[in-house]
């Protein structure tokens, strides 16, 4: 009898890519200077983690509801509410998640039809096209490129969009590229998705992350909130990566439907991540406008250092990415990884992980000790100069 | 450019040079804010913070936290009183307090004997000074919100999306 192949098609042609050999390689090196880490340095602030521990110790450790702990919905509302006049209403309009990773997740299976077209930027955060394929969807991807400084802009968009597209990805400020878009420049944008009926799934976990205006959502603007499925979470803004607490507001239809699939999936956020949650969002903001600031005076710094040393990059309005070109330099994204790797023990993450797009550009995160990042464009520098690019 | 302040009570070896480039200055602005500051006394000096709990040095030094209760002196109030006191060098900090007693000492002194008896034979005997209280220091666990124990700080994996 023919032996039954066993994973599915869908899965099979799913992109781990040739990334993960390299992940294997850093992680199975020792002293390695890391600029590769998609998360904060900072561990979370004292006042979550203490409270946590306090309500473990009460024992509470159990499922909560569904759709997440009511305190900690109604403290997301009032934050909306209170930073971004925004309104959504935490019964009907608000689910929280395991991250914003299962949100993303949800919202794309919550919308997508086998076959039906949604964009995603290229380069973007690894997720996105690989997820919107398990869901069904076909991916068109949106070549963004320097010369727009990894933006999307109305034109390319017009490129792309057609009556049978019928989502978009967005993400901003963006992994890998630190952009971020003004809200005259999401303004813009939003015709667009008005115009071609479009539902945007907007990431913008890094919103606190925005150094040089104050960071807009997408559904604060005109004829844009019953068509956005607001992403947002703890892990970057409240360096609380681990705990993998994350929320989605939206119509309610869209919302109860990713509750659907959530009740099955994952039954619920843990009730220790939604707890510090809760906590993160009634203390100060002290910490998170602290990290805010060094984060800011650390791009100023790498920024400066990497245009310097001969690896252009432009200046991101957020995250803690640097996303610096290689071009010069004639090697490969990976080439470039790699031999930094070996040669001077310094990882960053080769833009192609990111998409095609990606090619001739290496991320480097920022999210690292001053020292460490001295010490990193020290030994990028002495690498440059030994490959005679410096 | 309070900033520069924030980076270099972080850090005082960051250079001018990498200060300039965190908060986009010039060099040379940087380097004058700082002459004015130190100029000024807002940066009184540069120094290390040690862990001699760490170090294993027989040498080590005992400190004490010592409660003063003073009469302040009319037209002079407490200024005076306290001058006599922390130009000791054994005294290290010197602070005026709210509350049940005036001032608060750091005292340290070669051995526990040594901080006694200054306590018993300098400060205690100066006119004005009616009462210590003396606290030894057992251990040190944080001190200018430097926490001194060793911590594991990078639990980090090296790479991620």
């Amino acid at each position: 009898m023919k032996k039954k192949k066993i994973i599915s098609n869908i899965v099979e042609k799913m992109k781990p890519s040739g990334i993960r050999e390299f992940f294997d390689l850093v992680i199975g090196m020792k002293d390695v200077i890391s600029l590769g880490v998609g998360e904060p340095d900072f561990v979370t602030p004292w006042n979550i983690c203490e409270s946590a521990i306090f309500s473990l110790e009460k024992g509470y450790t159990s499922y909560t509801s569904n759709k997440g702990l009511y305190d900690l919905r109604l403290a997301i509302s009032r934050y909306l509410k209170n930073k971004f006049s925004l309104s959504y209403n935490p019964d009907d309009n608000m689910l929280i998640t395991t991250g914003v990773s299962e949100a993303v997740d949800l919202a794309l299976r919550a919308i997508l039809n086998k076959g039906d077209k949604i964009l995603v930027p290229d380069p973007s955060y690894v997720s996105y096209d690989p997820i919107s394929e398990l869901a069904g969807g076909k991916v068109i991807l949106v070549k963004t490129t320097e010369a727009d400084d990894f933006k999307l802009t109305p034109k390319l968009l017009k490129k792309y969009v057609s009556k049978d597209v019928k989502a978009i990805v967005l993400n901003y400020p963006a992994n890998p590229t630190g952009v971020s878009y003004t809200r005259k420049e999401l303004l813009a944008l939003s015709k667009i998705f008005v115009d071609n009926d479009l539902i945007v799934i907007s990431d913008e976990i890094y919103d606190e992350l925005t150094y040089d205006f104050s960071h807009t959502p997408l559904a604060t603007l005109p004829g844009m909130k019953q068509r956005t499925i607001y992403l947002n979470g703890f892990s970057k803004a409240f360096a609380m990566t681990g705990w993998r607490v994350g929320y989605a507001c939206g119509p309610e239809e869209i919302i109860s439907a990713m509750t659907k699939i959530h009740q099955y999936t994952m039954l619920c956020a843990p009730i220790m991540g939604q707890l510090g949650a809760i906590e993160a969002l009634r203390g100060s903001m002290g910490s998170v406008l602290e990290m805010k600031r060094e984060y800011k005076r650390r791009r100023e710094f790498i920024v400066s250092k990497l245009n310097e040393i001969g690896l252009s990059c432009r200046m991101p309005e957020g995250t803690f990415y640097v996303f610096a070109s290689i071009k010069n330099t004639g090697m490969s994204s990976a080439e470039f990884a790699k031999e930094l790797l070996y040669k001077e023990k310094v990882a960053v993450v080769p833009g192609t992980a990111f998409g095609e797009q990606g090619a001739g550009y290496i991320r480097i995160a920022y999210a690292s000790s001053m020292d460490n990042l001295k010490e990193a464009m020290a030994r990028i520098e002495h690498f440059l100069k030994a490959n005679g690019r410096s | 450019m309070k900033e520069i302040l924030e980076i270099l009570e972080k850090d005082a070896r960051t250079t001018p040079e990498e200060i300039a480039k965190m908060l986009k200055k010039s060099v040379a602005a940087v380097k004058s804010a700082i002459k004015k500051y130190e100029k000024e006394g807002v940066i009184v000096k540069y120094k290390t913070i040690i862990n001699t709990d760490v170090l294993k040095d027989d040498t080590q030094k005992v400190r004490a936290l010592i409660e003063v209760k003073v009469a302040p002196q009319r037209g002079r109030g407490f200024d005076h009183i306290a001058e006599r006191i922390y130009r000791f060098p054994e005294v290290k900090s010197c602070y005026l307090l709210s509350g049940s007693y005036d001032l608060l000492l750091v005292v340290e002194g070669r051995d526990i004997q040594k901080v006694s008896s200054f306590v018993s034979e300098r400060l205690a005997t100066i006119d004005n000074v009616n009462s210590t209280v003396t606290h030894f220091i057992l251990k040190k666990y944080k001190a200018d919100g430097d926490i001194l124990k060793r911590i594991e700080r990078n639990h980090r994996i090296a790479i991620s999306f």
